[in-house]
């Protein structure tokens, strides 16, 4: 397509195209009726005065006869001005007045009528026209009184050529402004389309040039980019999780492998064989556990599992997860203590529930006291305690684990959610590392966070969660915007 | 042992060669019937022939979907039980599952002790006894509508969690039950503890009623799960 082509077929020209020729037509309505009405008021105007001239003059015939007629018409016929006067006998001859010639047959009609004339006086061919107004005298004679009609012509005129140059400047400009307009707006859709074409080439850091107006393709151009802001994060956490799989599972099956070996190369009795063949389905089951964990996340995050939701209460998850896990705590010397309220929620309560299981566990496994608690330090949690705690707190719900742990320093907090990050770098206790990564993926599906804090000493774990509103308005949970923490 | 108990006829619809072969073999190993079937048409047609005690359908099949096979299976008032494996292994597939017609929902990659485990607990369904109120395995009783559990002349305290437990070892007593079947029906949750939080629970219980007798009941299956019964029988 020619740049031409391309511009007439913006948009804004086509725009431009339309209200141009609206415009000209209201313009060319306006003179119209302008024009008409002008010339209206003139024709009312003539036609009053010279009813008025005809009746003084009817008059001074009847008074003062034919003599007194022909002296004041011949005598008004001499005045300088546009006026016509013409008095015939009753057989046609003229015997006074200023006019030299008429059209035929106006004499011969009684009445008003538009002729073209000349005056005696006149010498030009001119053609003239003039509006006239016919009687009959008593006698039979006639008289004609009437108006040049030239001056309405001239106004006319002027008006139909206001409205030829006015229709032409509205063109013209309409036109111009049109292309001003489409090649600006073109000249952005280009860049544009440009970025996104070197976006779509593999260059993901290109973004759209906004501009400081703040119109609509600037709206449009900052949308697209926050768009694209999140598309980057995406495919860069994409490929950091690509990578860590890659570790983190290649490691295992290296592991799997390398027993594997070992056993058929040096094993010799039944038994060892039978001890290296119940290692790798142990290592195996690891591997799944860890695979179905990422699935997890990965579903999580991609709100895939935004079916299956429903209402329940926050606080019979806790309880659940607090009477699973609470014979394990003791195993482990630790209690795991109870605290909940009403907090009703709207979401995927099997989800919900894996998320708190994930931050008890943890909470079990590295929530021990480091040294023994410092006196008075603690007010109502024994050190080895742990507490899951269900509440709603403004408009959230809140899902809380605290130990009296060592916690997480500030620093690590934000590092500890990334998928196979274990801060316990001994990596002594069992686990994939997706512990945390699970909870906070579930948490943003249900348009809420993970939030990990002091307790001094100790660390809380919680998932705030919006809350289900007691009208029970579950449509604005499960399509809220969920704000997206770049993974 | 359990399979001594009753010969299973198993019909396997799964279209990969090599596992479908592994699973008929292994079921063949413990004493059960296994046909097979490679895809859904066939699974359909064999089902409706023949007098399967489960149905084994993997969820993906050519021909015929796994869910449309049970679909259409139910349709024509057929129940047998079915359990559905699938590479699916969420949440919501699992019900999607349940949802059409399917008696219980195995993820892979599964072990072979645990589909062992749940077939012949589904395989127990379909000639089930009227649902008892009693249970009794050797001298330990479970009254279900009263919630006494006594063993012998002892009468026993539980916690609710704990009664579940036992109820549900008990109604399936004799079979194996396996850590996610107790996880899926005592405590109504499907995911994958990483830690040994059903151990934990059956060792409590197993304090509570074997401690002090001389015959256990409740027996560890290494590599598999728990089971409950009289060791003589």
């Amino acid at each position: 397509m020619t740049a031409f082509g391309k511009l007439i077929r913006t948009t804004a020209f086509r725009l431009t195209l339309v209200y141009l020729f609206l415009f000209a037509l209201f313009a060319a309505s306006l003179l119209g009726y302008f024009a008409w009405n002008t010339r209206r008021l003139i024709t009312e105007q003539i036609t009053t005065t010279v009813d008025a001239e005809t009746g003084e003059v009817s008059e001074i015939y009847n008074h003062r006869g034919l003599r007194g007629l022909v002296f004041t018409v011949e005598n008004r016929a001499l005045r300088p001005g546009a006026n016509l006067y013409l008095v015939t006998t009753p057989a046609g001859v003229a015997i006074a007045g200023n006019v030299g010639s008429l059209a035929p047959g106006v004499m011969g009609s009684v009445g008003w009528s538009e002729t073209a004339y000349r005056r005696l006086d006149d010498q030009d061919a001119g053609d003239h026209r003039a509006l006239v107004l016919v009687t009959e005298l008593s006698s039979g004679f006639r008289l004609l009184i009437g108006r040049d009609l030239e001056e309405r012509r001239r106004l006319f005129g002027i008006v139909a050529q206001a409205a030829q140059w006015s229709i032409l400047v509205v063109v013209v400009l309409g036109i111009g402004g049109g292309i001003f307009v489409a090649r600006r707006v073109l000249r952005r859709i280009d860049a544009m389309t440009g970025t996104t074409q070197r976006i779509m080439a593999g260059d993901l850091t290109g973004r759209l040039p906004v501009g400081r107006s703040g119109d609509e393709l600037d709206r449009l151009a900052s949308n697209l980019n926050a768009m694209l802001e999140r598309i980057e994060a995406l495919m860069t956490g994409l490929k950091e999780v690509s990578d860590n799989i890659a570790h983190d599972l290649k490691t295992p099956l290296t592991r799997l492998r390398n027993r594997a070996e070992e056993a058929l190369a040096k094993s010799a009795s039944e038994s060892e064989y039978r001890a290296a063949l119940e290692r790798t389905i142990e290592e195996s089951d690891a591997l799944i556990r860890t695979f179905n964990a990422l699935l997890m996340i990965a579903r999580a995050e991609s709100g895939q599992a935004r079916g299956n939701m429903d209402d329940f209460d926050a606080a019979d998850v806790a309880s659940g997860i607090h009477e699973l896990y609470e014979p394990l705590a003791e195993e482990d010397g630790m209690t795991l203590r109870l605290k909940t309220a009403a907090a009703p929620l709207h979401g995927n309560r099997e989800l919900i529930g894996q998320a708190l299981a994930n931050l008890v566990e943890n909470a079990i496994k590295y929530g021990k006291p480091v040294q023994p608690a410092a006196t008075g330090a603690v007010v109502s949690l024994d050190s080895k305690q742990i507490l899951i705690e269900a509440r709603r707190e403004g408009d959230s719900v809140l899902l809380s684990v605290t130990d009296r742990g060592p916690g997480i320093p500030q620093g690590d907090r934000k590092h500890a959610v990334e998928r196979f990050v274990r801060l316990d770098t001994s990596r002594s206790q069992p686990g994939s590392g997706l512990g945390l990564s699970l909870a906070s993926a579930v948490a943003t599906l249900h348009g809420g966070e993970l939030r990990l804090s002091d307790a001094h000493p100790g660390l809380v774990a919680a998932l705030a969660i919006p809350a289900r509103a007691a009208g029970g308005d579950r449509l604005a949970v499960q399509t809220q915007d969920v704000p997206q923490k770049v993974a | 042992m359990t399979a001594a108990d009753r010969k299973m006829r198993l019909l396997i619809t799964e279209d990969d060669r090599e596992s479908a072969d592994y699973l008929v073999k292994a079921f063949r190993e413990v004493g059960h019937i296994a046909d097979l079937a490679s895809d859904g048409e066939e699974g359909l047609a064999l089902a409706e022939s023949g007098d399967y005690d489960v149905l084994v359908v993997d969820r993906m099949l050519p021909k015929r979907d796994g869910l449309a096979l049970i679909g259409a299976l139910r349709e024509k008032g057929n129940r047998t039980p079915v359990l559905i494996l699938s590479a699916l292994g969420q949440v919501d597939d699992r019900i999607k599952g349940l949802r059409a017609g399917g008696d219980d929902y195995l993820p892979k990659p599964y072990s072979f002790a645990e589909l062992l485990a749940r077939v012949e607990v589904l395989s127990r369904r379909n000639v089930g006894p009227a649902e008892e109120t009693t249970y009794r395995v050797g001298d330990l009783e479970l009254d279900r509508l009263s919630h006494r559990v006594a063993r012998g002349k002892d009468e026993l305290t539980l916690q609710p969690r704990e009664f579940r437990l036992l109820e549900y070892l008990m109604k399936h007593a004799g079979q194996v039950v396996t850590r996610t079947m107790l996880l899926e029906n005592v405590w109504d949750y499907h995911f994958d503890p990483q830690t040994n939080v059903i151990d934990v629970h059956i060792s409590r219980l197993r304090s509570k009623i074997d401690k002090g007798f001389e015959r256990p009941l409740l027996h560890t299956i290494r590599g598999a799960g728990y089971m409950i019964r009289d060791g003589i029988r």
